[in-house]
């Protein structure tokens, strides 16, 4: 499980810029922002975790349940909670109403995993979907230009076996993309600058987090 | 497309403002900085401005010239600090907006009328 420390952020849109060799950098803009709402120990929940908040939520929209979490942080109600799971050590750096900086997170040069959900497409062709080549558009061929052939032998197994790759419902799944490098941050305004992409429209909600499987790379 | 305010903000910051105004037609010499190992030097093209794609700090313009009867052409990216200065040499009067043809033509066809001569 990663256990590094990691931000919520919103996805506001790619840009580039020109680093110190004049070279450019093409990154992924996240607006963090996000505030410790509640914090999880081992003595009293099993485990130890920061419980994070992104966003507003008008006060009608809350139930009093979850408002009785916010009262209790001294928050005001956020769009979104996630626990984030950390060692111990590492909670107890953060305060609970505390906003979570995000060069207090992160180091520039740093690699993260962003996980972020992917556009929705809909009922999707094989050939979108799992990049099939489709069928040869001469020699005959009637009616079989985007199809995926063959889906199985005959008498053995005399079944299509599970996990066939075929049309259907394609994106709008959670996705990590690991070992992406943090280009640039701006605590001022809560930006993060992951270079390269990150799943999801603009908008969406991502979860960035220290590198589970980089090694080498810079610690937090 | 609207720019996202904030992206708008940071991509300001990293336009330059200190390049002479040119257009497509217009022969300039681009200053351009080279990094060879541990030294770095100024390199000269001189050509015509074929195109200009402007789109904020990812704006590019390419410029052509023929070099020993070969016909050469780079894309700037406009805002690079790579670019130490842009020099315009002749200003030249075109039509259109992108000059793909003058890769079609050699010789005295290849040229671009100039502004003076008007």
């Amino acid at each position: 499980m990663n256990q590094h420390p990691g931000i919520l952020g919103k996805k506001l849109g790619m840009t580039q810029f020109f680093d110190e060799k004049g070279e450019v950098v093409r990154c992924t803009v996240v607006h963090a922002g996000c505030v410790v709402v509640a914090k999880r120990t081992q003595e009293k929940d099993g485990y130890s975790a920061l419980v994070l908040g992104l966003g507003e939520r008008k006060e009608k929209h809350t139930n009093k349940p979850l408002a009785g979490i916010y009262k209790k942080a001294g928050q005001t109600p956020k769009r979104l909670l996630k626990e984030i799971r950390l060692p111990a050590e590492e909670v107890a750096k953060y305060e609970v109403g505390e906003k979570v900086a995000v060069d207090k997170v992160f180091k520039v040069g740093q690699f993260v995993d962003a996980q972020g959900r992917t556009r929705g497409r809909g009922f999707t062709g094989v050939m979108r979907r799992w990049s099939f080549a489709g069928g040869v558009g001469s020699h005959g061929t009637h009616e079989y230009f985007r199809h995926g052939g063959s889906i199985g032998t005959n008498m053995t197994p005399g079944r299509t076996l599970p996990g066939l790759k075929m049309p259907g419902h394609y994106g709008d799944e959670t996705v990590t993309i690991l070992n992406l490098k943090i280009a640039k941050l701006i605590p001022e305004d809560d930006l993060v600058l992951v270079e390269g992409g990150i799943p999801g429209a603009k908008n969406t909600i991502i979860t960035l987090r220290g590198a589970v499987k980089k090694r080498g790379g810079v610690k937090a | 497309m609207i720019t996202q305010p904030v992206i708008a903000k940071l991509e300001q910051s990293q336009l330059r403002s200190d390049l002479p105004e040119f257009r497509v037609g217009d022969t300039v010499r681009v200053h351009y900085k080279i990094v060879e190992g541990e030294k770095e030097r100024v390199q000269v093209f001189q050509g015509i401005v074929l195109k200009r794609h402007r789109a904020g700090v990812r704006s590019t313009f390419t410029v052509r010239k023929v070099s020993f009867g070969i016909g050469v052409e780079r894309i700037f990216l406009q805002h690079s600090p790579r670019i130490d200065k842009v020099e315009v040499v002749s200003k030249g009067v075109v039509r259109r907006g992108r000059l793909f043809y003058l890769r079609e033509l050699a010789g005295k066809a290849a040229r671009v009328r100039d502004e003076k001569d008007q």
